[in-house]
């Protein structure tokens, strides 16, 4: 699968698994439900491990074991469900998550450079969704008008700044 | 009024440029329809029943006369010659081409102009009191905190996917002429026993098929603290708001649904978090720039009453009537606010030609008014004039066909496209506003009638507010058939009120008849000096209903 970590191609060393599937070797990426049953089997595995949310979970239903966790996967299910923004703020801010933050699922090019204030650093999308997309997305904008978790100055900010 | 700085500048024409991009991916094939649609929307663009509609902001109704005068080259050369006010203070243009948009989005954005979030499930489009700065009582210009919540809702990286549209209403005086309990967020200036000018917060309030008044959510959030809590309320929507059932995705039904004391609890824990972060907070600095562009002009020092208008008031000619009716109190002495009405009897509410406004541009030009806005009762307003100019003033606008004297009458109607227009409509809107126009189009039997808000939407989406009208109706379609709906007793003001259906719907035929009954069944009802909504208040629904489907004829038989 192709995926993108940080702006570049990268390998997707998580191995995303059923509920049912077996535990493979290396990392691993389970639902929240298999999460919350088997908390103690995968902690205790010592092995990369993430969590996928689908878009009606908040990340605050992972509970402390966010800190064992190295990524969270936020699924966007429609163009038009952008719950996932919110989650990803909210792991960022209030959960204080520093790991991988990966949206999966249906989005487009246009909704890359939001992704990205919100906190999501990993895509993992269609076949449209490249670096060259990404880098592109970036650039469509010079100033934001919002602060947010990426650390912008929002406009307001530049303003106080140069007067 | 508010100018561009760089930033703003630029943004605006990076957004066409982002769009001119997403036009071509779609006529390339690298975008599905589907996958357009939404991108379209965000930026004002529909696909209606005959051709595209572009809708173009207007940001808390607010236009200098160079950005009129290009709606008006907009509206002759990429239209048909004309425009469409609308109840959100916007312009729609009914018939551009596709491959014109960007075209006419570097033009308006030459005059710092954009179709930015009028449309999608965004935050939409800012309005305000058609009067800011020109009003009374009015506490502090509105037009300061929409133009903050325009920038910090524009492009925004956490909500420009909620669950559905989303509407933000401000008003700076006690008198709400920007219907703010009718919004998804409703913000009314007021002041503390301490003297400190805040916000009161009405959230959950809206129309369509569903009508609800916002409820109280905040009685006082500092200046500062303005943005931090409406992040706070649109990431609890975004967050919890429903998403499986359009009809039931917009704030109203989440507020209803957890009750205003949950809501507010959760709004709280967000606001303290967004707050002790500490990045929205907003500097008393970037707030006195943005006012600053809204201080008003410089008054003349004017004796308050005035010969020349006195005089030209006291005859009985057009003008006297019209003063009677399209005029307001300014706070300078010796100034008016002029309501220029576009309900000419028979005319399509809203609805004004290229040449009409240039014609504005010019009258505007010549007698020293620097901004006109629009209001949500699809008419124009021209904040600032001097009394003495108001004789010559209204000789232009009657040349203009600009002058009918009915402001707050009963041929003041607001009305949506409806179905000859817009492909969500279940019926017709403007025949029967016409028709309604028409019938009432006497003076003075209007003034005999005195004040009369008639609100009219082809369909449930309630786009001509027919919840708030003083009579409402509604289209409906049965069975191919276009019938329609009566309302009553509703209102938009600070007394909002939601209208109440009197019954099964009427033909197309019987609508305007059932109006008048009702409207000659308040004329005998009425105490002196009563409006029909206080009569309405005062004796309920029941006599009206009566006359409105003759049951009295019928039991006499």
């Amino acid at each position: 699968m192709p995926l993108i970590r940080n702006g570049s191609w990268a390998h997707d060393d998580y191995t995303a698994l059923t509920d049912q599937e077996p535990l493979a070797d290396g990392g691993v990426l389970v639902s929240l439900n298999r999460f919350q049953a088997e908390q103690e089997l995968l902690l205790a595995r010592n092995q990369p491990l993430g969590v996928r949310l689908s878009s009606s979970q908040s990340p605050e239903n992972i509970g402390s074991g966010l800190h064992h966790l190295s990524l969270v996967a936020l699924e966007f299910p429609a163009f038009r469900d952008g719950r996932a923004f919110s989650w990803a703020r909210l792991l960022r801010s209030r959960l204080g998550f520093a790991g991988e933050i990966r949206a999966i699922g249906h989005f487009l090019i246009d909704q890359l450079a939001f992704m990205e204030r919100c906190g999501i650093n990993a895509f993992d999308g269609d076949a449209r969704i490249t670096p060259e997309a990404l880098a592109a997305a970036r650039a469509e904008f010079s100033n934001v008008y919002q602060p947010a978790v990426d650390g912008r100055p929002s406009i307001g900010r530049l303003r106080a700044q140069s007067s | 009024m508010y100018r561009y700085d760089e930033f703003d500048a630029r943004l605006v024409s990076e957004r066409v440029e982002q769009f001119a991009r997403q036009i071509e991916r779609r006529l390339k094939g690298e975008l599905s329809e589907d996958e357009f649609k939404p991108l379209r929307l965000m930026n004002g663009l529909y696909l209606q029943l005959h051709a595209y509609m572009l809708r173009v902001a207007i940001p808390y109704g607010t236009l200098s006369s160079s950005q009129l005068h290009m709606l008006a080259h907009v509206a002759r050369r990429y239209d048909k010659g004309y425009g469409h006010f609308t109840t959100r203070q916007n312009i729609q243009y009914h018939w551009p081409r596709l491959i014109d948009v960007p075209e006419i989005l570097r033009d308006l954005a030459s005059v710092q102009m954009h179709s930015l979030q009028t449309s999608g499930n965004c935050i939409r489009n800012v309005t305000a009191d058609q009067f800011a700065g020109a009003a009374a009582d009015e506490i502090e210009d509105p037009r300061i905190l929409a133009e903050i919540v325009r920038q910090w809702s524009s492009l925004h990286p956490e909500f420009s996917f909620l669950p559905r549209k989303f509407k933000i209403a401000v008003s700076g005086t006690p008198e709400d002429r920007a219907a703010v309990r009718f919004h998804d967020i409703g913000i009314e200036i007021i002041r503390s026993d301490h003297g400190e000018t805040g916000y009161r917060v009405f959230v959950g309030g809206g129309m369509g098929r569903t009508p609800y008044l916002g409820l109280c959510i905040a009685d006082f959030v500092a200046r500062e603290d303005i943005l931090a809590y409406l992040e706070a309320i649109l990431r609890v929507y975004n967050m919890e708001g429903r998403r499986d059932n359009i009809f039931k995705a917009r704030i109203k039904i989440l507020v209803n649904a957890l009750g205003l004391d949950n809501m507010r609890a959760r709004v709280w824990r967000e606001f303290e978090e967004i707050k002790k972060e500490g990045s929205l907070n907003l500097p008393e600095q970037e707030r006195a720039r943005i006012a600053a562009y809204f201080a008003p002009p410089e008054f003349e020092p004017l004796p308050d009453t005035c010969l020349e208008f006195e005089t030209a008031c006291s005859g009985d000619g057009d003008f006297a009537a019209w003063s009677r009716h399209n005029l307001s109190p300014h706070r300078a002495p010796g100034y008016a606010i002029v309501t220029v009405s576009l309900k000419p009897v028979g005319g399509v509410p809203g609805d004004c030609s290229a040449d009409q406004m240039d014609g504005l541009v010019q009258l505007m030009d010549e007698f020293g008014i620097a901004e006109i806005r629009v209001t949500h009762e699809q008419n124009l307003v021209l904040p600032h004039v001097r009394k003495k100019d108001l004789p010559a003033l209204h000789d232009q606008l009657e040349r203009l066909g600009l002058a009918s004297p009915n402001s707050g009458l009963a041929s003041d109607i607001i009305c949506c496209p409806g179905l000859d227009y817009c492909d969500l409509a279940n019926a017709r809107s403007i025949p029967i506003a016409q028709d309604l126009s028409r019938r009432f189009s006497d003076l003075d039997r209007q003034e005999e009638i005195g004040e009369l808000k008639i609100k009219m939407s082809g369909c449930i989406n309630a786009c001509g507010h027919h919840h708030a009208g003083h009579i409402g109706i509604l289209g409906v379609d049965k069975k191919g058939v276009e019938f329609y709906q009566l309302q009553l007793g509703g209102s938009g003001a600070e007394d909002a009120t939601i209208a109440e259906i009197i019954g099964p719907a009427f033909s197309k035929d019987e609508i305007v008849d059932a109006v008048e009954r009702v409207i000659t069944a308040y004329l005998r009802l009425r105490q002196p000096g009563e409006r029909f909504l206080d009569c309405y208040r005062r004796l309920g629904l029941e006599p009206f209903k009566n006359v409105a489907y003759l049951e009295q004829l019928h039991a006499a038989y």
